[in-house]
Formats: C-alpha cells, sequence, structure tokens
C-alpha cells in the first residue's frame, strides 16, 4: 500500500495523461483538441522531471557543503520538449484561425458536413 | 485596458524591470539557474505586457515586426556561427573549448554566445507567434 | 579538415539556409539557395556514403563530448543508404519545385517561407536518420515534423488546413508516444545513446517498465510511418498538400519512420528481444498485409489521382513492414531496398502529377483524358513509375518484389508469397486506369484556352532523371541491393 502511493509522482502523471488523450479523442472543437494535446504533452514532462529528483539532493548547481545532486539532465531535455511543445500548440493554433476563416467553424462534424456537401 | 490606472501603472512599473530580470537570466545562465530559453520568454512576455495594456500598434510601434522578424533567423544563425567558428578552429562543431586559449574560459564565452543566439531566437519567437495571432483578432 | 566533419556539414547545410531564406527573402535568390544547398547537401551524402564502404561507421562527437555523455552522431551502412536516399530526393524536388509552386501557392510572396520550411523538413529528417541519441531523434522528429504540418497546411484547397490539423494531432501523439518510450528507457538505463543503450538494456530486458517502453515506441513509430490501421492522416495529407510538398514527403518522411523502426528494433533492443522475446513479427506481419490489401483495394476506388498513389504508399509501406517482419537476411534486404526504390517511384509518379496539376490544375481522372497524346513525356514519366510500382522487370520496383518473396518463400510462407503476387496485380487496375483514361479516350474539350501543352523542362528534367534511376538501379542491383544487403545483415549482427 505504502509503495503504490510513495509513488504517486506517476498516478499523477498517468491521470493527467488520460485525460489530455481523452480529449484529444472525445472532444468535437479543434480548440479543445489542441489544449487535451497540450494537457497530453506535459503529463510526459512531468514523468521526466520527476524521475530526476534525488531523495535528498539539492539543485543541481556545485556549492560548498553539497554531497547530493538531483540529475539534471531530464530537466534539460524537457526544456527543449517544452519549446517543441509550445511551437505544436502555435502551429496547431494558427492552423485553428485559418480554418476558421476558411469554413466559419471550429467544430469536426461541422467542418466533417461541409466538406462532404462540397 | 489604457484607460484603466492600476494596471497602466503597475505595468509601466513592472515593465522595466521584467526586462532587466530576463537580462539578468539571460548572462548569468553559465553559473545560476538561467539561460537563453528562460531569458527570451521573459523578454517576450514584457513586450506582450505592453501590447496588451497599451494596444497592439502601439507595442508594434516601439517593437517592429519587421525587426522581430529579423531576430529569429539572426539569433539561429549566431548559435550555428558559435559551431563553425569552432570547426574553422580545429574543434568539431561546438567545441567551445578550442575558442580560446584557456578551454575553460573558451568553455565560458562559447556557451554565452550560444545562449545569446537561443534568447534571440527564442524572444523573437514568442513576440512573432503573439503578433501573428494578435492581428489575426485585431482585422475582425 | 573537410573529411572529418562530414557528418555534421549534412545536417548544417539545410539548417544554415534555412534562416538566410528568411533574410534574404528575394525570390530567385532564395530559389538559388535552395537549389544549390540541397545539392550540396546530396554531395555530402554521397561522400559519407563513399567513407562508409571503404572504412565502416563513423562517428561525430557534438561539442568534442564523447558518447555516451555527449550527442554523438552515427553514420553507419544503412543510416548513410537513407542519407542519400532523403537528400537526393531533396535535391531533385527542390529543383523541379520552381516553376510548381508558383502556380499551386496561392500567396506567392511568401515563397521563401515554403523554402525555410522544406529546408527545415530537410534538415529534421537527415538529424534522425544521422544521430546517435534518443533524444535528439525526438527533436529532429519535430523538427521535421511542425515543418511538414506548415508545407501541407500551404495547399490550394481548403480542405489541406484539416488534413495538416489531423497530421498535426497524430503525429504529436506518435512524437510524444515516442518521448515516452525514450524516458522510460532512460529511466532503467540512465543512457540515451542508442549503442550504449543497446549494452544496458541487456541487464534490465526482463523488466515491465522496458517492455512498456518497447511497446510505447512501437505505437510511436508505427504512427509516423502511417502503418496500417494508423495511417488515416495520410490519404488526405498528400492529396491536398502542394505538389512538390507531397513528392518530398511520401518519398522521405514515412521512409525516415521506417528506418526508426529498424534502428529501435535492431540496434537498440535487439534481434534476440525484439523478435525472440517480445515476437514482434506477430504485430507487424499481419498489419502490413491487411494494409497491403485493404489500402491497395481502396486505392483502386478512388478518383482524384493524388489520393489513389497516397492509398498505394499505405500499401507499399505495408511491403517494407512485411519485409522487416521476416526478421531473415533476404526480409530485410527486401525492406531497406524497397525503402529506398519505393522513395525513387513515389517521388517519380507524385512530380509527374505535379506537372499534370501545373497545366491542367487538377488531378482527377476525368481531367486527365487524351494527356498522354498533349503531354507525353509526363505521362511517359507516369507509366515508368506506374510499371515499377506494379513490378515489371528491369525496374526498381520488381526488385525489392523479388527479396520480398524470396524471403517469404524462405521460411515456407505460401500464402504471404500470393499477397505480394495479388496486391501487384490490385496495384496492375489502379495505374491501368490512368494509363486507360490518358491514351485511349479523346482529350477533353478545352474551352477558351489552347490546348494542354507539355510542361516546361525545368520541370521534366529533373523528373526523368529520377526515371533513369528507375531503370539504372533496376538493372543494376549491386549498388542498392548490395548495400541493403549489407545493412540487413549489420542489423542482424551475422556477418555478411
Amino acid at each position: 500500500m505504502m509503495e503504490t502511493i510513495g509513488l504517486y509522482n506517476y498516478w499523477v502523471v498517468i491521470v493527467l495523461m488520460m485525460t489530455g488523450f481523452y480529449i484529444v479523442v472525445a472532444r468535437d472543437n479543434l480548440i479543445k483538441k489542441v489544449i487535451g494535446l497540450s494537457i497530453f504533452q506535459t503529463s510526459v514532462f512531468l514523468l521526466f522531471i520527476s524521475v530526476g529528483k534525488v531523495e535528498g539532493g539539492t539543485a543541481p548547481i556545485i556549492a560548498d557543503g553539497f554531497e547530493v545532486y538531483s540529475n539534471p539532465l531530464p530537466g534539460v531535455l524537457i526544456l527543449t520538449a517544452i519549446v517543441v511543445g509550445v511551437a505544436t500548440t502555435a502551429v496547431a493554433l494558427g492552423l485553428v484561425v485559418r480554418i476558421n476563416e476558411e469554413y466559419g467553424t471550429i467544430e469536426e462534424t461541422e467542418i466533417h458536413r461541409q466538406d462532404v456537401e462540397a | 485596458m489604457r484607460d484603466q490606472a492600476v494596471p497602466r501603472v503597475v505595468a509601466k512599473l513592472l515593465i522595466p524591470y521584467i526586462l532587466l530580470y530576463a537580462f539578468y537570466v539571460q548572462w548569468h545562465g553559465d553559473y545560476g539557474p538561467g539561460g537563453g530559453f528562460q531569458a527570451g520568454v521573459i523578454f517576450a512576455a514584457a513586450i506582450i505586457l505592453y501590447a496588451l495594456i497599451f494596444d497592439l500598434r502601439t507595442a508594434q510601434q516601439a517593437i517592429r515586426p519587421r525587426v522581430v522578424g529579423l531576430l529569429v533567423p539572426l539569433g539561429l544563425l549566431l548559435y550555428i556561427g558559435v559551431g563553425i567558428a569552432t570547426m574553422l578552429k580545429g574543434g568539431v562543431f561546438l567545441e567551445y573549448g578550442v575558442l580560446e586559449h584557456d578551454p575553460v574560459h573558451g568553455q565560458h564565452l562559447g556557451i554565452l554566445l550560444i545562449e545569446l543566439g537561443v534568447g534571440t531566437t527564442v524572444a523573437g519567437v514568442m513576440i512573432t507567434i503573439f503578433y501573428g495571432f494578435a492581428e489575426a483578432v485585431s482585422d475582425r | 579538415m573537410i573529411d572529418n566533419h562530414l557528418p555534421i556539414l549534412q545536417i548544417l547545410l539545410p539548417l544554415v539556409a534555412a534562416p538566410l531564406c528568411l533574410l534574404l527573402r528575394h525570390r530567385v535568390v532564395v530559389t538559388a539557395l535552395a537549389i544549390a544547398v540541397t545539392w550540396v547537401t546530396f554531395a555530402v551524402s554521397v561522400a559519407l556514403m563513399a567513407t562508409v564502404l571503404q572504412q565502416g561507421p563513423i562517428s561525430y562527437e557534438l561539442g568534442g563530448w564523447p558518447p555516451p555523455w555527449g550527442i554523438e552522431y552515427r553514420v553507419d551502412i544503412l543510416s548513410a543508404f537513407v542519407l542519400v536516399l532523403v537528400s537526393g530526393i531533396g535535391a531533385v524536388v527542390a529543383t523541379w519545385s520552381p516553376a510548381s509552386i508558383s502556380v499551386e501557392l496561392p500567396r506567392y510572396e511568401r515563397h521563401y517561407l515554403f523554402y525555410c520550411a522544406y529546408l527545415l523538413c530537410l534538415t529534421g529528417l537527415l538529424g534522425i536518420t544521422i544521430t546517435g541519441d534518443m533524444f535528439n531523434v525526438f527533436v529532429f522528429l519535430e523538427i521535421s515534423a511542425l515543418s511538414s504540418y506548415v508545407l501541407i497546411s500551404m495547399g490550394q484547397d481548403r480542405r489541406a488546413l484539416t488534413a495538416a490539423y489531423s497530421y498535426l494531432i497524430m503525429g504529436t501523439l506518435g512524437a510524444t508516444f515516442i518521448l515516452i518510450g525514450i524516458g522510460l528507457l532512460y529511466i532503467m538505463t540512465g543512457t540515451l545513446n542508442m549503442a550504449d543503450l543497446a549494452l544496458r538494456l541487456q541487464d534490465v530486458a526482463d523488466t515491465r517498465t522496458v517492455i512498456v517502453a518497447f511497446a510505447f515506441l512501437i505505437v510511436g513509430v508505427s504512427l509516423k510511418m502511417a502503418l496500417f490501421p494508423l495511417h488515416l492522416w495520410l490519404p488526405n495529407a498528400y492529396a491536398y498538400a502542394p505538389s512538390a510538398v507531397t513528392a518530398f514527403l511520401a518519398a522521405t518522411a514515412t521512409k525516415v519512420a521506417v528506418y526508426l523502426l529498424l534502428r529501435f528494433f535492431f540496434t537498440v533492443f535487439g534481434y534476440d528481444f525484439s523478435f525472440d522475446r517480445m515476437q514482434l513479427w506477430i504485430v507487424l506481419m499481419p498489419l502490413a498485409l491487411i494494409g497491403i490489401l485493404t489500402a491497395s483495394l481502396v486505392a483502386v476506388f478512388q478518383n482524384n489521382i493524388k489520393r489513389m498513389l497516397a492509398y498505394s504508399s499505405v500499401a507499399q509501406i505495408g511491403y517494407m513492414v512485411l519485409g522487416i517482419s521476416f526478421a531473415s537476411v533476404s526480409g530485410l534486404t527486401g525492406g531497406v531496398v524497397h525503402l529506398f526504390n519505393h522513395g525513387l517511384m513515389k517521388c517519380t509518379l507524385f512530380l509527374a502529377m505535379g506537372c499534370i496539376v501545373y497545366r491542367c490544375g487538377s488531378v482527377h481522372i476525368d481531367e486527365m483524358r487524351g494527356l498522354g497524346r498533349r503531354m507525353p513525356w509526363t505521362m511517359a514519366a507516369f507509366v515508368a513509375g506506374g510499371l515499377s510500382l506494379i513490378g515489371v522487370p528491369m525496374t526498381v520496383g520488381f526488385i525489392s518484389k523479388w527479396f520480398l518473396v524470396k524471403a517469404a518463400l524462405e521460411q515456407g510462407l505460401w500464402p504471404v508469397a500470393g499477397v505480394i503476387l495479388f496486391s501487384s496485380l490490385l496495384a496492375v487496375v489502379y495505374i491501368w486506369r490512368v494509363i486507360e483514361v490518358a491514351y485511349f479516350e479523346e482529350p477533353l474539350a478545352v474551352d477558351g484556352q489552347g490546348p494542354v501543352r507539355e510542361a516546361p523542362l525545368s520541370m521534366l528534367i529533373p523528373m526523368w532523371v529520377l526515371v533513369a534511376a528507375i531503370f539504372y538501379f533496376g538493372v543494376t542491383t549491386e549498388l542498392t541491393a548490395g548495400i541493403a544487403q549489407q545493412a540487413a545483415a549489420s542489423l542482424l549482427g551475422v556477418v555478411p
């Protein structure tokens, strides 16, 4: 029991991941899909960052009086991944703006209906 | 929001310090927490705050979209330029140690220049994204 | 001195040229720069290939940090082979593109953005192929993916936007799945370097975490390479993107994903884990076979020819995965050589489509009536590509099917060989529909305009370079099949 609770960071990650994934799959609104995608990506960032923490370790900057440091690498990797995430969100929202200009809607079923009629 | 006193005054007070903080984060990225990514975002946040409080057009007069558009490729070219300089000095790509006679100094110089390139590009990209969406809204 | 820096130059050249496009902006200058840079990139990849053939794998340490700490660029025979394909297609399509994008991009004053995104996409695809670092794979994957979403959304039809959007959603999900897999592997081993990872994974191969990582990587890579049934983003994206983009992506993007599949499951996990312990072929082979049959069948009923070719691409991905799922030297050879050959022929076919769009404005099958007489050279190139797709001897398509059938028979899988031959018949059907309309029907009455003319030379020459390659590599197989065989042997750890 304690072991399961002790790994709570993984539970947070799993809940966020499934929430995001569900939004992407189930929502009809294109912007909500982008939000879901961002939540999905963020859960993975949390996964990486939480495993970089070393019990009792301090921030990974060399200083006197500290022996144990957290692992800096996951944080650095995720910094890159966050930038990628920002870029993805920006491109996605840009596409949604253009779709709204062309179709006059951002509901997927409505867009599909217009495409079928055309 | 220009006509509302509290946001306007607070923003006017804060924006210079936000910019200053951006530069602090930029130049202390080699020995402390910080670096180009964070600094670029903080810098852009100051500009975006300015555009939100005063309007977009005022912000674009202060920071012209054309200049911002130039920042993006220039920062990237600075980054790559450092890499090419290390190659010309006989090292491999981004081997900062060869930039100076003392490898430690070289590392120092290299990382500062690289982070400057990253900061420039990130700030440019963030402001470009904001301008792009804001223009799309204000056109309507 | 240049020799030592070849691996980084491969990435650096297009990466430098992309921001330069933004700075220069002048139409002629940017176009000339893009064409020149892509050809130099191609020359670099050929030089890398020659070096690898002579001296074996090359390693380049970025920043002078030795692996496994630093990022390593590693070129072995398989990655050199894919690099040659990607950069070669990149150069040919860039040379072909100026006339095409001048009619197909609605806002032509923004053409420098097209070349910027094109070069970034090329950088990303080359980067995935050359890097020996797992996380670097993810970064380059996203560079190429983001720029390809932008490229696809430049299409004239408004459906290009929704196609790019759904590709973005699927592609990002795929890339994030890959990131999760990489993260779980990093948790278990503490390393990101592929070669180091392969060593350290052996101690922890039995843990559930590694198995979950394996599953995430399979799904992520399958999404990226549009393996049936994860191919739903592909047909629309290829059908509505500008022709130059379709030709480039169809020949490179999914091929690089296939390369990733090989890298992950043979180099990182190793044959023993992927195929003995995990029985990966149980997943891959049925999906590949169903994909080949259904996608070929759907292709037969398409009236938009670009869409038809897109479905055919899904089927061809099935062939490559089928070859990989045999996990034998001849199967892998077939998969790898088909990766190269399909790149050549699909690019030719889509370039021919691009020429038709340039002159007629549409690729609907009704528009193609009588084009065999109006645009003889374009249609001849289409026929050459089509014959190769069917697998007629003397073309590259025959070589790959030969290896695949041989691999199937080696393992006694007669029905699989049957499926390969049957789907070739389906290819005959859908290619013939176009040929029949183009050569045996009267030209469409054009009102107001003169008859449709042949495409300009600037488009015909790059296209016919590819046609020549189709026949050249279809006759002399030492180069492609020989290299693919060596690559297959090294993946399986067999001394050739």
